[in-house]
């Protein structure tokens, strides 16, 4: 089996501070790989340079495109990235409003994301956005309302049905439950774990919350200081940590 | 043999406290046979689940092999594992992990939904294992998040019996269960061993270890000799 991504080498410089040095990894089809770390690991850093938001200062991100195999994104003109960027890739933000257009109506912004890849017939569009809706748990009578009169929870649900309408291969998500509440967290993670399921998604998702990667994430990967300082299956990671910093983070989480 | 492990050693490495180092399995060997159960016994402390979580892969073995239907666990990359605990290798832990959320009928169903059984087989055997185990009917549709200890436990087992994996590991699965229960967990085992699944398993209820288990393997045998 091909990889889907195949990362070697990758680092990114802040002037003479490291941002990330040294990340290799494979992820196949179908793999949910969590990225953990403190504040200032360098994941967020990573993730904006696998999702193309970064430019490396060294390294390979070689992408299984659909139409021509594996390309290294990282050499890809300007306009095929992009063409990636709405097709085969998704981002999540932690932020909605990053990742959404807010003067927009929600089904506007499922809508533009699938115009963008050609999509013209306004029916047809209109349905898929509401399907998507209802599959995020919105109702169909909010279709025409704007992001700014929805919930945090609901903000975070629309982009994600935004992001996925188009039917991408790789999810880059960046603390896509922060700043939520844990029950508006708890919805969001099962309806997350039901999608990257049912669509047999690849996912890459940066977090500090351990409790998600345990729900969410097939393999983890924990970063400190730019480097890589541990690598596993996740329930091996956080029930049997090898590295000392990963022991810490792992013995520091209080119980409930 | 379905599950073979050879000369296995673990230690813990606690770095934040002062790096000491605890030795707390060497030279662990055992194997395995198509619809044979094997008792794990020994002390408390003696490695009982430690060794149980090495053949899951959910603790990382310091040396040796552990092949569990011809993957060697102590080397295989994650998605290896994780295949082969959705095809191969079940594990009845103590506890449900719960996801919230998600009802009760689902969480027994997942294991055959993740294999590719249809939904209707898959709904019709995890209603079949909740009625067998006395979950009452109107707590099916609900998820097991509130349910009690003892609902939670035999929620987990009917989830870990789902589907017949050919190799697989207990622990307690009898616990804390009442007769009528335990009984039907008794048979669970009995069926998945007539159906040829290798076994492994901590049970402190020793009359189900007689009745179920066709050896005993004393783990404080592989218990390092303090130096």
């Amino acid at each position: 089996m091909t990889p889907l991504l195949q990362v070697r080498e990758v680092a990114k410089f802040y002037g003479a501070r490291v941002g990330c040095r040294d990340v290799s990894f494979d992820l196949y089809p179908g793999e949910v790989m969590g990225i953990v770390g403190e504040s200032g690991s360098g994941k967020s850093t990573l993730l904006g340079c696998l999702a193309g938001h970064l430019a490396p200062d060294a390294g390979e991100v070689i992408f299984d495109t659909a139409v021509d195999g594996p390309r290294d994104t990282l050499r890809m003109s300007e306009p095929e990235r992009r063409m990636l960027g709405r097709t085969d890739w998704a981002f999540v933000h932690q932020h909605a409003r990053d990742g959404l257009r807010m003067g927009v109506s929600a089904g506007g912004n499922v809508g533009e994301r699938l115009m963008a890849v050609g999509a013209r017939h306004y029916g047809d569009i209109r349905s898929a956005a509401v399907d998507w809706l209802g599959r995020v748990e919105i109702a169909e009578d909010r279709v025409d309302d704007r992001p700014t009169a929805f919930s945090g929870g609901m903000q975070q649900r629309l982009q994600i049905a935004r992001n996925l309408v188009t039917g991408p291969r790789l999810v880059f998500m960046d603390e896509p439950t922060g700043g939520l509440d844990v029950s508006v967290q708890a919805r969001l993670l099962d309806l997350l774990r039901g999608l990257v399921r049912e669509m047999g998604l690849s996912a890459i998702i940066v977090t500090h919350d351990l409790a998600v990667v345990r729900l969410l994430a097939d393999r983890l990967m924990v970063m400190k200081d730019g480097h890589v300082v541990e690598t596993g299956l996740t329930d091996q990671v956080l029930d049997d940590p090898q590295h000392g910093y990963t022991q810490l983070l792992v013995s520091s989480v209080l119980q409930v | 043999m379905m599950i073979e492990i050879e000369n296995v050693s673990k230690n813990f490495v606690l770095h934040n406290q002062g790096g000491a180092i605890i030795p707390v399995m060497a030279g662990a060997s055992l194997s395995v046979g198509r619809g044979e159960c094997v008792a794990l016994t020994g002390a408390s402390g003696a490695g009982k689940s430690t060794l149980m979580r090495m053949i899951y892969g959910n603790y990382l073995a310091a040396s040796g092999r552990i092949v569990v239907g011809g993957v060697d666990v102590a080397r295989a990359e994650p998605r290896e594992i994780l295949a082969l605990r959705r095809e191969t290798l079940g594990y009845v832990s103590q506890f449900l992990r719960v996801v919230p959320r998600v009802p009760t009928r689902e969480v027994v169903a997942e294991p055959l939904l993740a294999v590719g059984v249809d939904r209707d087989v898959a709904m019709a055997r995890a209603e079949e294992l909740l009625g067998r185990l006395n979950i009452p009917e109107g707590l099916w549709g609900l998820s097991p998040t509130t349910f009690s200890g003892g609902e939670q436990q035999r929620v987990n087992i009917a989830r870990g019996f789902a589907h017949g994996y050919p190799a697989m590991l207990l622990d307690e699965p009898t616990a804390s269960l009442d007769a009528a229960n335990r009984e039907t967990v008794l048979s669970l085992i009995e069926e998945a061993k007539a159906r040829g699944a290798a076994i492994v398993g901590i049970f402190h209820d020793e009359a189900a270890r007689a009745r179920v288990c066709d050896r005993e393997i004393d783990v404080s045998v592989f218990t390092p000799k303090a130096a």
